[in-house]
């Protein structure tokens, strides 16, 4: 019954967004098309903080290595949007990949602050390497795509925003089919008690690794619909306020659940754009009172949050200590 | 003939505790051994020891001959070396039957390896056996976390069943659960297989007296006496030991 | 980020680089010490902290008159300024004390986007100039070199903060809390103190470290829109490289931090973005053994 009920929401939400670009401007169309672009980063979080258990606030690494690697490399390839999709997944698991060693062994709060230094310093490099990414004036003039071979290429914002739409709606479902298999379930079943995971003989940092890269591509794929929705890219579109605003919206979908990932994070980053848009000025200030506020409306969402998250895993007294999430401070 | 597991002078310290100094440990295939002392004798360490949820300073542990004692706890458990702790540890979000199906894939092999979902399948088909013998097949589709103490206690049993254990450590499997739950778990043990060893840490002497061929008794660390359950009854030295204080 | 001092030598053109960089390691350490007490004790990520760093900066910049007496004016409201906006933060934090690390670091994020809001509009958007007192305004000799006098002073300052940081950890009862604390946060639980009050008083004391080296390291990263973001990102990086906790590893890694950013940049100019990465994935990968066996995760 619920479940049927929320295909039917689902399937109503689907449909707005196909008729959407018809029903308003040409601007919104295109702010509409970035807001899934980072939906669909929204729900690689999801698959991290919620599904496996690792909280993240750098997932704007991997999806600024796809949006580079599609907008530097992708160009030169191929003018096909679903290469350049490849392209950017494929350099999103990769430095996914490469940052599995600094991560797979961490829990909690330090997974927060590693994940949140890979990002910075990826958008410090970005910031600085201009021969290749522009710099801090990003990357302009970004040749526009075709969806496929043969089809024409996308010139218009409507089209443009149908792309991302198809491109994310698959990927979002591709998600949720990997959800339901073995995969899935041992993800879960890692987020529930480690340990116990360990004990039934899992290889649990396999499986951590393999979230990781996973997400790193999901995160990196929708890099490349951001440059096909903004045909410009600069690393401010991967500061640490877009991983916070991000992680706020998958807080208030609920953490594990995909859809709530979709929803909270468009939510939250539909709330930036229009406060930017109507209060050029104070529109951080509001937005700060706004993240405190909604972290105390949200009881439901945190206590969902907190059973769900992998806790500080206490399998029997004698092992407590060796899993406090700090070490000694050796002065 | 090389033991199942054979644990040689293993010491463990918790600072400047002497948790357990130099205690040897042999079973057989198919053995059951008991392992009974005073509370803080070290029982429970040395089963932590055996299934690698802790690194002993010094001594080391063989399955089969080979040395195992670098291996982690979830290479033990592929390796036959199955456990259930003290306090129910069960995956709470997922449903009981999910439990079992998670405990027993790492060591599903497949009939048809490349088919999606085959090994799941496989994993399925052993569950619901398990979760009938446990008497949790009405509660198979329930979340774990909503299951009561005693219904936890025997999910973690089915997921160590279903782990296909060479050795079962069993750490107090009794604690908590009804009369008729403990009359089922002794049914149950006692139904395994007989190449299944199980290593068995019980307060409860009925229990030790009605499963274990063996029982080895420590404190303060180190090994009391070793014998049949007869032995060990009739031992002074028990008896001494556990006058001195036991639950 | 830094003004390299430009060599004005042929003998060693690395001194002044290398000499920047301990003033510039010195400096994230002091800043760095905060955060490491905040998560070390608190067990918080505070995202706010870069804002507690600017919140000094902007106090230098406003108070500064080249005077030694504003300097020590300026010192002592930054510290406070600084200190009470930790003491506010801990008190927006008591409601979702109960929660979980990520919910507390999106509070504290929130915080930081407003607090930093409001430090632009109270003291505009251009990064404000710093006036450090006269008598350190000019150059001294070192070695044959040029070198600005108030970044040696700064190096013998931040010095001496970071051996009597060394020495309260070490050596006083807060430090023997704060080290029972990293060791072991239910053993802090047991003690009888309000968690509520431990939260209050360490990120004053958080805050204080941060307001400290706003304040003293205002001419070396001054205030402005960016700082609070860069230096969370370097007190991040120097904490993680650290090794999470450790004291001395946090002062070695602040001072490699400095040196990369500063040397680093003067003999590998191309390099220099990636340097910061490297050493983090160096570091990390080498040690992630020893950081599993401490953290649980074999």
């Amino acid at each position: 019954m619920i479940r049927r009920a929320r295909g039917a929401v689902a399937a109503l939400v689907l449909a707005g967004l196909v008729v959407a670009p018809w029903m308003v401007d040409d601007y919104t169309t295109a702010i509409l098309a970035r807001t899934l672009a980072l939906a669909l980063v929204g729900v690689s979080v999801a698959l991290l903080t919620g599904v496996a258990g690792m909280p993240t606030l750098g997932q704007t690494a991997p999806y600024a290595a796809g949006a580079y690697a599609c907008a530097v490399l992708g160009s030169r390839i191929s003018d096909v949007g679903v290469v350049h999709v490849v392209v950017a997944a494929g350099a999103g698991a990769l430095l996914a990949a490469l940052t599995v060693p600094l991560v797979v062994h961490a829990r909690g709060v330090i997974v927060l602050m590693i994940t949140l230094a890979i990002g910075e310093l990826v958008v410090t490099i970005l910031g600085r390497w201009r021969s290749v990414t522009g710099g801090t004036d990003g990357l302009a003039g970004i040749p526009a795509v075709r969806p496929f071979w043969g089809l024409p290429v996308l010139a218009t914002d409507q089209a443009r925003y149908l792309y991302t739409l198809v491109v994310a709606a698959a990927l979002v479902g591709a998600v949720l089919l990997l959800l339901r298999t073995r995969a899935g379930l041992l993800l879960r079943a890692g987020r529930d008690d480690e340990t116990r995971l360990r004990a039934s003989g899992h290889r649990v940092p396999l499986q951590v690794s393999g979230a990781h890269v996973a997400a790193g591509a999901i995160a990196g794929a929708a890099g490349s619909l951001l440059v096909v929705a903004q045909q410009y890219i600069s690393p401010a579109d991967f500061g640490f306020d877009t991983s916070a605003l991000l992680l706020l919206g998958v807080v208030i979908g609920g953490t594990a659940s995909v859809g709530g990932a979709l929803v909270g994070a468009a939510l939250v980053i539909a709330v930036r754009d229009w406060l930017f848009g109507v209060l050029p000025g104070h529109a951080p200030l509001v937005l700060g009172a706004l993240f405190v506020a909604t972290v105390y409306l949200l009881p439901s969402g945190v206590n969902r949050a907190r059973g769900r998250l992998r806790p500080p895993s206490a399998p029997d007294a004698t092992a407590v200590r060796e899993h406090a999430t700090v070490p000694e401070l050796r002065a | 003939m090389n033991p199942l597991l054979s644990a040689q002078d293993v010491h463990v310290r918790y600072g400047s505790l002497a948790a357990l100094a130099g205690v040897d440990l042999t079973i057989h295939d198919g053995q059951r051994h008991a392992l009974i002392g005073p509370n803080g004798a070290g029982k429970t360490t040395l089963l932590n020891v055996i299934a690698g949820a802790r690194k002993p300073q010094r001594g080391t542990v063989r399955l089969d001959g080979r040395d195992v004692s670098r291996l982690g706890p979830a290479a033990r458990a592929r390796r036959g070396i199955n456990r259930i702790h003290q306090r129910p540890a069960v995956f709470s979000t997922l449903t009981a039957t999910e439990n079992v199906v998670v405990a027993a894939l790492p060591r599903v092999i497949p009939r048809r390896r490349w088919w999606p979902g085959g090994r799941r399948r496989t994993a399925q088909r052993r569950a619901v056996p398990l979760l009938e013998q446990m008497g949790l097949a009405d509660v198979a589709a329930v979340p774990a976390g909503h299951l009561a103490h005693g219904q936890r206690r025997q999910l973690e049993i089915a997921m160590a069943l279903a782990g296909r254990p060479r050795l079962l450590l069993l750490d107090e499997p009794a604690a908590g659960l009804s009369a008729t739950e403990v009359g089922r778990l002794v049914e149950l043990l006692r139904a395994l297989p007989r190449a299944v060893a199980v290593l068995l840490v019980e307060h409860r002497l009925d229990l030790v007296y009605a499963l274990a061929d063996t029982v080895t008794v420590l404190r303060d660390g180190q090994t009391l006496a070793a014998g049949t359950p007869d032995e060990i009854r009739t031992s002074p030295l028990v008896r001494q030991a556990y006058a001195d204080g036991v639950a | 980020m830094i003004a390299v001092a430009v060599g004005t030598n042929r003998i060693d053109p690395y001194l002044i680089p290398a000499l920047d960089g301990v003033a510039y390691g010195l400096l994230v350490f002091v800043a760095a010490s905060g955060l490491v007490v905040c998560f070390g004790v608190a067990n918080i990520l505070n995202l706010a902290h870069g804002t507690l760093y600017a919140i000094g900066g902007y106090t230098a910049a406003a108070l500064l008159d080249g005077g030694w007496a504003s300097l020590a004016l300026a010192l002592a409201v930054g510290v406070l300024a600084a200190a009470a906006a930790g003491v506010l933060l801990a008190g927006l934090l008591t409601p979702v004390a109960a929660g979980n690390h990520l919910t507390q670091a999106l509070l504290t994020f929130g915080v930081a986007l407003a607090g930093g809001s409001l430090l632009v509009a109270g003291f505009g958007p251009d990064d404000p100039q710093v006036r450090v007192p006269a008598a350190l305004d000019g150059s001294v000799v070192v070695a044959g070199h040029r070198y600005a006098a108030y970044r040696l002073v700064f190096i013998a300052v931040a010095a001496v903060i970071s051996a009597a940081l060394y020495l309260v950890v070490r050596r006083t009862r807060a430090g023997m809390l704060v080290r029972a604390a990293v060791d072991d946060p239910e053993m802090v639980a047991c003690l009888g103190v309000s968690p509520a009050r431990i939260r209050a008083g360490v990120l004053a004391a958080a805050g204080a470290l941060a307001g400290a080296a706003g304040v003293l390291g205002a001419p070396i990263i001054g205030p402005g829109t960016d700082t609070a973001d860069t230096v969370l990102l370097l007190s991040l990086v120097v904490v993680v490289l650290g090794g999470l906790g450790s004291m001395a590893g946090t002062l070695l890694a602040a001072l490699a931090i400095g040196e990369i950013q500063t040397l680093g940049v003067a003999l590998l100019p191309s390099a220099a973005p990636f340097l910061l990465f490297a050493a983090m994935a160096a570091v990390l990968a080498v040690r992630a053994r020893g950081l599993a066996a401490r953290w649980g995760a074999t």
